[in-house]
């Protein structure tokens, strides 16, 4: 019987394996792996006297040598990553810094110039033109579910009316009951709740925030935006409370040469709903494009809080009333600094940043 | 929806200009989302028969084409393929200013005059079929030389795009609209013309009904038209629904989509030869069965409801064979449509639950004309008016047309018209206007709700079209608002309430403002970078760790809730690096989020229907987080910014430690957690960006140190875990204080913080003490480094004396070697 030309391969494996546990770093490894598995390695030569081989033995020897390169190639494999975290953490350890012994005023500090953000500094603006009117400002989570979301807010489950929010659902729970809020009014059932069960009703509150809607981004949307909602509730307040407060904020926000007003929309929460208007601000209402030639722009929505959501959260209806409104911030931010395009907030290019103060 | 103002006018008396309307529209809740002028500079175009077509030498994008348009033969040049010799088309000659202002000039194409234009329907402004030329043999008795406007009875149209509201489905209409502008302007809304059955015969003698399940399917009304001949529309017909956006497909399908246009009842004509036992019922379609519905598709029906609220009913309708003819409300099937033999029609006109269709059109991702309507509440009393109006258009194009007597017509269940009790106080009370008893009543009867006085207030009663219109306190609202409605919203009072209760931020949200104004005064420039970020983008520092997933997100870039404000900020550094301007500092105020199943005590809250369910959330944590990547910017800049914001803050005693278990995304070995010594809080992380994820994020080798300041906002922002200093001002000593240097060989392991700490803390005469000098390697023992600190030391009430500085130096050193720590 001929011998093979493989009669030898468990030795070979046996002998570059131990040569790759002896590899003591990642440079050896890199010179010896010509060697070890490359064109000048054992196993390409063994490569090579298969030729000579019937068919049937080059068979079965090819398969055995392959098998042999594979556990050549993947010991290597295992042996760079370990070299390789071991170079890591030895340049780390080179690297380390006990910052509990930064001397401070050793320190170099470069001076720049800051700018917070549009939305940030918009919002300020805004709450604070809330809080001269006598509200205070409620924060709440983006995470909800479905019933504060939603259904609290005279929205029930599979109801038409929910399409007018395109939602992100999380997977989370049953399907489609934990959401990014679509807009703060979750924020409004928390705080009714809150002030029912700690009988701390009446509420005057703003509430803006971080809002989601499964929309394309474009000039004039993106899927993540700024919303801020206002909740009034207490004894005998009406349409006219609310007709006053919108026209009060716009002249207080915009200057008092913009003014408001408000016609027929719909809420599943609020009755009536009011869609509201303000005096465009690029023409001073005289008409031009941005207002489609009707001197108004469309700026939010409100309304008289509906009875079905004082019931959903325990607010005696025969006792309080109250109203609800809601715009973007992202929007007015828009319109005051004529932003053409509304992705410019989220593509933090330094040099759009450090235009607003 | 699109509402010609000429088909408003058939109802109500319009003199008003269209600005005008779309002022009273507006102020209706109906607003007008466009104005658009159709049929206007069309006087000159004509109708042209094609009578040859020549290829042009050298081109293959057009043609010639002489056509016939009453004087001599014109020769054309044309781009459009769809037509052949015989075929009638509309011709623009010479002179002819289209829509738009477009005039029309003899041209030159490749070598060839063109003495005018043939044009597609989009060019003429009559659709936006913009597929070839407009075709108008089927349209017309085709008259060459003949004007296009008197060829298709066209008069010039304004079309108000109107976007009513989910409430309102009852101005989901000509007619609807109409009635609104009647009221508000004190006019009479005219009736359309409807047919009456005009056969002796029975219906129930060729046809029947029955509703199975009445709680899906309300009404369900079959009418049976006889003598039938398919055909095209009326020019007119066909225009009104062209100009609704509608494309006219044939008499017997366009009556249908003409009467949900003037009416808003969706109506649906079968074949009634391919209706067995000429029957129509109304049922629960059963697992497993299927439909092909019109558009082609073969869909499912019954399956286990998808999303919330989602029962997996459909409401079927079925032939005698208890064959799936169509999905209620939704749309027909293939098999009993109505084709070009059709003789006898069964007309459907229903009322569907609206739940029941939105589950259905939902789950089927099929939205129609019709699921629309019906979703939202068609009028229940609708039906049978809807058909004999079907019959009188359907009669134009078909006189021989028989109308069988007695239509079908089943009942199910029913939504009843709310009564609702209403006294002046109620509408002050919500609108804060005091309106006579009689107007109120007069805005009510003239929407056809149903007003009786009952001693001091009104029993008002909605018209069936009303399904908006709830029980007891919530339908007073509904009514209410309609009473503001018609009144006008702009002529309703103004007021500026007033409370006692003062407003303002709570101490954590001034909190909040002030870190705020404390980084940017710092110099660092506020991002905003994206919370929606891919799964590799979340692997960079979370690989392996359990995720808050979107179900359906826009894209898989934007599938998963970030864990760290890090990842999002180096990304934008890098990407400012990129554009040349990477020498800035970036910091985000936002939230990052954690899977509830890594929380000890996930929030909670109530959802599902009903809000049934206690459901887990994510857990939520405000951060700060800010990137350092200035030239020079390194962790001890990140920790020089720290010190800074600490001081403006106002925080008690916050020391850097260094820790060995940094969260991921900070260097491993240059990062320093911040401790809050009185509380023991972790107020967040100082150090470096881990070069990993720099080198992820540039794609390179980084080539500079990022400095990184993470802190947690939650922690910050709560005086629990973020110790204040004390409000009590301390007056400084008016005598003099000295001054002493203390350098002490100091185990490593000993945090310098901690060891000024001590010694400050060794007597009541130690003012302050301040590092103000490392030192290690050579003549310093292994692991040790010595750190020098300048005290200095004072008394309240007097000048410290020599030996009491000697005393106060003796108990600084022992304290000093209580922690392992020798003066040099």
């Amino acid at each position: 019987m001929a011998t093979s030309p493989l009669d030898h391969l468990d030795d070979e494996i046996s002998r570059l394996l131990a040569e790759i546990s002896a590899l003591a770093s990642l440079d050896e490894l890199i010179a010896a792996e010509a060697t070890l598995t490359g064109r000048r390695s054992v196993l390409s030569t063994l490569q090579k006297s298969l030729g000579s081989l019937e068919p049937e033995e080059r068979r079965t020897a090819g398969a055995q040598l392959q098998a042999a390169r594979r556990e050549v190639e993947s010991a290597l494999e295992v042996r760079r990553g370990l070299l390789e975290a071991q170079s890591r953490a030895q340049v780390l350890e080179r690297d380390r810094l006990d910052l509990g012994d930064v001397v401070t005023e050793q320190v170099p500090w470069t001076t720049s110039v800051g700018h917070p953000g549009l939305v940030a500094l918009t919002q300020r603006a805004l709450e604070d033109v809330f809080v001269g009117m006598g509200f205070t400002v409620s924060d709440g989570p983006e995470v909800e579910s479905d019933w504060y979301n939603f259904e609290a807010l005279n929205i029930p489950p599979a109801h038409p009316a929910r399409g007018l929010w395109d939602t992100f659902y999380v997977e989370l729970g049953e399907p489609e009951t934990v959401v990014l809020r679509t807009h703060t009014s979750p924020t409004q059932v928390h705080l009714m709740e809150t002030a029912v069960a700690t009988g701390t009703l009446p509420i005057h509150s703003v509430m803006p925030g971080r809002c989601y809607r499964r929309d394309t981004p474009d000039a004039r949307h993106l899927y993540t935006f700024h919303q801020i909602e206002g909740l009034v509730i207490d004894r005998g307040i009406t349409f006219a409370d609310l007709a006053g407060v919108i026209e009060t904020f716009t002249r207080a926000y915009f200057g008092p040469d913009i003014t408001s007003r408000l016609r027929p929309g719909y809420f599943p929460f609020t009755e009536p709903s009011a869609e509201f208007e303000v005096t465009c601000t690029i023409c001073r209402g005289e008409g031009c494009r941005t207002c489609s030639f009707t001197g108004w722009i469309e700026l939010g929505g409100c309304g008289m809080v509906d009875p079905a959501v004082l019931a959903a959260v325990g607010v005696d209806a025969e006792e309080w009333s109250g109203f609800a409104f809601g715009f973007g911030i992202d929007r007015c931010a828009q319109m005051r600094h004529q932003l053409s395009d509304m992705r410019a907030l989220t593509e933090n290019d330094a040099r759009f940043l450090e235009q607003f103060s | 929806m699109k509402i010609s103002l000429a088909w408003l006018r058939e109802f109500v008396e319009l003199d008003e200009s269209p600005e005008a309307l779309r002022v009273v529209l507006d102020d209706l809740g109906l607003v007008v989302e466009g104005v658009v002028v159709v049929g206007e500079g069309l006087e000159d175009v004509v109708v042209a028969r094609v009578d040859e077509i020549r290829a042009i030498k050298g081109a293959d994008r057009v043609r010639l084409v002489l056509v016939d348009a009453g004087g001599d033969p014109l020769e054309i040049v044309c781009g459009a393929t769809n037509f052949e010799v015989g075929n009638y088309v509309p011709l623009a000659p010479i002179g002819a200013v289209l829509p738009g202002g477009f005039e029309i000039q003899e041209r030159v194409m490749r070598g060839v005059t063109s003495h005018g234009m043939l044009c597609s329907a989009r060019e003429l402004d009559l659709s936006t079929d913009h597929e070839g030329l407009m075709i108008l043999d089927a349209l017309i008795e085709p008259r060459v030389g003949e004007h296009l406007t008197t060829a298709l009875h066209i008069t010039p149209d304004v079309v108000f795009d109107i976007s009513v509201e989910g409430n309102r489905p009852d101005a989901w209409s000509v007619e609807g609209v109409a009635r609104d502008l009647a009221a508000r302007l004190g006019r009479t809304l005219r009736a359309p013309a409807v047919a009456s059955p005009n056969a002796l015969e029975s219906s129930q003698s060729f046809a029947a009904a029955s509703i199975e399940d009445p709680e899906l399917c309300g009404r369900l009304t079959v009418s049976v038209l006889r003598n039938v001949t398919v055909a095209p529309s009326p020019a007119w017909v066909a225009q009104r629904l062209t100009t609704a956006g509608m494309r006219p497909i044939s008499n017997v399908v366009d009556a249908s989509n003409f009467v949900m246009l003037e009416l808003g009842q969706p109506t649906h004509p079968y074949d009634a030869a391919h209706v067995a036992g000429h029957t129509l019922r109304a049922r629960r379609a059963r697992p497993g069965e299927t439909l092909t519905t019109l558009d082609g598709v073969e869909r499912t029906l019954a399956t286990s409801g998808r999303g919330l609220g989602d029962t997996g009913e459909d409401c079927v309708i079925v032939d005698g064979d208890d064959r799936v003819l169509g999905l209620g409300g939704i749309m027909g099937g293939a098999a009993s449509e109505i084709s070009a033999t059709t003789s006898d029609v069964l007309l459907e006109a229903a009322f569907f639950d609206p739940m029941t269709v939105a589950r259905s059109s939902k789950r089927h991702g099929l939205r129609s004309e019709a699921s629309n309507r019906f979703e939202r509440g068609v009028d229940p009393t609708l039906a049978l008016r809807a058909a004999g109006r079907y019959v009188e258009i359907l009669r134009e194009s078909v006189p021989d047309l028989q109308w069988l007597a007695d239509p079908i017509d089943v009942q199910g269940n029913l939504p009843t018209p709310p009564t609702i009790t209403l006294n002046e106080a109620d509408v002050e009370r919500l609108l804060g206007v005091s309106l006579a008893m009689s107007d109120i009543e007069e805005i009510l009867t003239g929407l056809d709700f149903t007003v009786v006085e009952h001693g001091a207030s009104l029993q008002v009663t909605a018209p069936s079209r009303r399904l908006d219109v709830r029980e007891g306190a919530l339908g007073r609202a509904d009514v209410i608002e309609e009473v503001a409605r018609l009144y006008g919203y702009g002529r309703l009072a103004r007021r500026n309430p007033a409370w006692s209760e003062p407003g303002g931020l709570t101490p954590r949200q001034h909190q909040r403002r002030h870190v705020r104004d404390v980084v940017v005064d710092a110099g660092a420039l506020e991002a905003w970078t994206p919370t929606l970020v891919s799964d590799a983008e979340f692997d960079l520092l979370h690989a392996g760790v359990a995720r808050v997933r979107i179900a359906n997100p826009l894209s898989a870039e934007e599938s998963v809730l970030r864990a760290t404000m890090i990842t999002g900020l180096t990304r934008a550094w890098a990407r400012n690096v990129e554009r040349g301007v990477g020498d800035v500092l970036l910091c985000e105020f936002g939230v990052v989020f954690q899977h509830p199943s890594l929380v000890d005590s996930p929030r909670r809250t109530r959802g599902g229907a009903g809000g049934t369910l206690t459901l887990e959330l994510p857990s939520e944590n405000e951060r700060l987080s800010v990137v350092l990547g200035r030239p020079g910017d390194d962790a001890r800049t990140a920790v020089a910014l720290w010190e800074m914001m600490r001081g403006r803050l106002g925080l008690e005693d916050v020391v850097v430690r260094t820790t060995s278990e940094a969260p991921r995304g900070l260097h491993p070995t240059r990062s320093a957690a911040l401790v809050d010594r009185g509380s023991g809080s972790i107020l967040g992380y100082v150090g470096e960006v881990d070069p990993e994820l720099v080198r992820a994020a540039t794609n390179a080798a980084p080539t500079r140190r990022l400095g990184l300041l993470d802190l947690d906002l939650d922690a910050i922002l709560d005086p629990d875990r973020a110790t204040p200093v004390s409000p009590v001002v301390h007056l400084p000593s008016r005598y003099p204080s000295a001054a002493v240097d203390l350098a002490f060989v100091t185990p490593r392991a000993v945090n310098a913080a901690d060891l000024a700490a001590s010694l400050r803390a060794t007597s009541g005469l130690v003012e302050s003490v301040r590092l103000f000098d490392v030192y290690e390697g050579v003549g310093l023992p292994e692991g040790t480094r010595s750190l020098a600190f300048h005290l200095r030391l004072s008394a309240e009430d007097r000048t410290l004396g020599d030996d009491e500085i000697t005393e106060v130096r003796a108990a600084l050193l022992e304290a000093a070697a209580a922690l392992g720590a020798v003066l040099r």
